[in-house]
């Protein structure tokens, strides 16, 4: 974390696959620096030798029988779908 | 007792009425629905109903069930099948939720009739509801302010008796902050005690369901029913579940309360701060002894919260790509203009704002400094209570740093949005327990009260304890009877 964030929020935005009108790009780069300049005082702390903590509550490899169950037919899956048919979801032509 | 005036009882002074026969579940049913229909309006709780269906369950439901007839209202980020789970979002609209959430199934199974959508900040993120694609959700005791958020209309809906009870999450203080600005009470479980299945995900580290109900011990009746472990959610915790509501009323003797020192902070307004001093007092008179206790990392929390959250979200929220559920951009030219499209026009701007963050907090060259970093100091927080938990059996503190603010006032400065969740975060980030009740109340320039909230902190799966603290301060104090009154308010302005 050295120096001023070099936030790029219009690099970051192609990255998560989501696109933004320039006033957004404008607005969030202003209002996100300022986040993470806020947040910049993390520099502070001493975290040598501090393992990271992914939960509150370290619980791992959780098992459970492997046994069949109900799950959800094909209509239900594509109930909510954009479009459907023949039991499968239908996308637009993305290679040619 | 006539039908209207049903709506007014918790859920524990309507269950003896259900059990004894005096009223049906269809009747109970029907008084919520008038209430709804003549309070909603001004309110903006509910997102959708469906008493069709509910009154279908109401004729067959078991009175002798433990929330046998009580119908629940539910934060619409969590699944009940075949009713609409929009997450506030557009990108979610006119989605219906195939299958029951855990928490679901077992509010059923107790005899809850779910039967309604409460309004959110979209995807939960926010801290006023005023993040919502679908509506603004006001303030009951102010109708020019906010209901706090993100589970503003659960909160709402139960404030004006609008619900007997309702579900929400807690991600950062998304339950707890909201009952305390609505004057009820809200409880975040620890991180495992609930099942997140079915549950939308914002960040899975730290989001749980939880209860905002009227009294702590209705509280402690839905946490019977919706915790305990699930084969569906591997982080949901195998630990007993105790009768919370059995236990409660052995009082404070002998209950030790930590103050931490860094949550009296400059900043704190000072209505909230007099009336938590005033509760600390009430505490220590009921037989709390009262020791000061110190979290060295409190001042951190926040940017660490703000990183780990935003950047679960980035991750979780990737699912919305418009091929399989959900809105979806017409006419893209490639596959990029498909998904930068389709999630541009279907978030609004505080999802796509944590979208970024996250992704950047993330990225390639950051991830160590940034998003490594505030794990390890999430670790340093995580011992902090700890350490405060090996002398105290709770902690006690305000929920919020202010009474609810004014619609707008903090919307176009996300920061100051984020400090409104400073004293609960923290929780979140430690994985412990958390509820928040009335204690209070704050004057608006208007004069009108604005309820202000109290909060313990227990260790993780103690919320047997934060309930039998919070019990006792309850009912030796009247602030929970305090109800706001609509009939001298309009809606003025946007």
């Amino acid at each position: 974390m050295a120096g001023e964030p070099d936030l790029d929020v219009a690099y970051v935005a192609k990255l998560a696959r989501l696109n933004l009108s320039a006033e957004e790009t404008r607005l969030f780069q202003k209002q996100l620096g300022e986040v993470l300049k806020y947040a910049e005082k993390l520099k502070e702390i001493d975290v040598t030798g501090v393992e990271a903590a992914a939960h509150g509550v370290p619980i791992f490899n959780v098992f459970r029988e492997d046994e069949p169950r109900d799950c959800f037919t094909a209509q239900q899956a594509l109930s909510n779908a954009p479009r459907q048919a023949n039991n499968l979801f239908i996308v637009p032509k993305v290679v040619e | 007792m006539t039908r209207s005036e049903l709506p007014a009882l918790s859920i524990a002074e309507l269950r003896p009425l259900l059990c004894r026969r005096e009223v049906s579940p269809r009747e109970v049913l029907e008084a919520l629905e008038e209430r709804i229909n003549a309070v909603d309006g001004k309110i903006g709780a509910y997102l959708s109903r469906d008493f069709d269906a509910a009154a279908v369950e109401a004729e067959k439901a078991d009175i002798n069930l433990p929330l046998g007839g009580i119908p629940v209202a539910i934060k619409d980020i969590i699944n009940v099948a075949g009713q609409p789970c929009t997450c506030a979002s557009k990108i979610l609209r006119g989605y219906r939720a195939p299958y029951n959430a855990t928490a679901i199934e077992r509010l059923r199974a107790a005899g809850a009739i779910p039967f309604g959508k409460t309004n959110l900040d979209e995807f939960a993120m926010g801290s006023s509801t005023e993040n919502s694609s679908a509506q603004l959700t006001r303030n009951p005791w102010d109708l020019s302010r906010v209901r706090g958020g993100s589970s503003g209309g659960s909160a709402a809906a139960v404030a004006v008796d609008a619900a007997f009870g309702a579900l929400g999450t807690d991600t950062g203080g998304s339950i707890r902050q909201p009952a305390a600005l609505s004057g009820i009470v809200g409880v975040k479980p620890s991180y495992g005690r609930v099942s997140r299945y079915g549950l939308t995900a914002f960040a899975s580290s730290l989001d749980q369901v939880g209860s905002l109900t009227k009294t702590v011990r209705d509280s402690a009746l839905i946490m019977n029913a919706i915790a305990g472990p699930d084969p569906c959610d591997t982080t949901c915790l195998n630990a007993p579940v105790p009768d919370y509501a059995a236990e409660l009323g052995r009082g404070l003797k002998d209950m030790r309360l930590g103050l931490p020192k860094e949550y009296m902070i400059e900043g704190i307004d000072s209505a909230v701060r007099q009336a938590v001093d005033a509760a600390v007092k009430h505490l220590s008179s009921l037989g709390a002894e009262i020791v000061d206790v110190s979290l060295p990392h409190t001042d951190y929390a926040i940017s660490v919260y703000y990183i780990l959250a935003t950047a679960e979200a980035s991750a979780n929220l990737a699912r919305f790509d418009g091929v399989r559920y959900g809105y979806r951009a017409e006419n893209p030219t490639d596959l990029l203009d498909f998904y930068g499209r389709t999630r541009e026009e279907g978030f609004g701007a505080e999802v796509k704002r944590r979208i970024i963050l996250g992704t950047y907090v993330l990225s390639s060259g950051y991830y160590d400094a940034y998003y490594l970093r505030a794990q390890k100091v999430r670790e340093l927080i995580r011992r902090d209570f700890e350490q405060a938990f090996a002398k105290v059996d709770a902690l006690v503190s305000p929920t919020s740093p202010t009474p609810a603010f004014k619609i707008g006032e903090k919307t176009s400065d996300p920061l100051q949005m984020y400090l409104a969740d400073i004293f609960t975060n923290a929780g979140n980030l430690a994985g412990i327990c958390g509820i928040s009740l009335p204690c209070g109340f704050a004057r608006s320039e208007s004069g009108r009260p604005l309820p202000i909230g109290l909060q313990f902190l227990g260790k993780a799966l103690d919320e047997a304890r934060i309930f039998e603290i919070a019990y006792a301060y309850e009912q030796s104090t009247e602030w929970h009877k305090a109800r706001p009154s609509l009939n001298d308010q309009s809606i003025v302005g946007k």
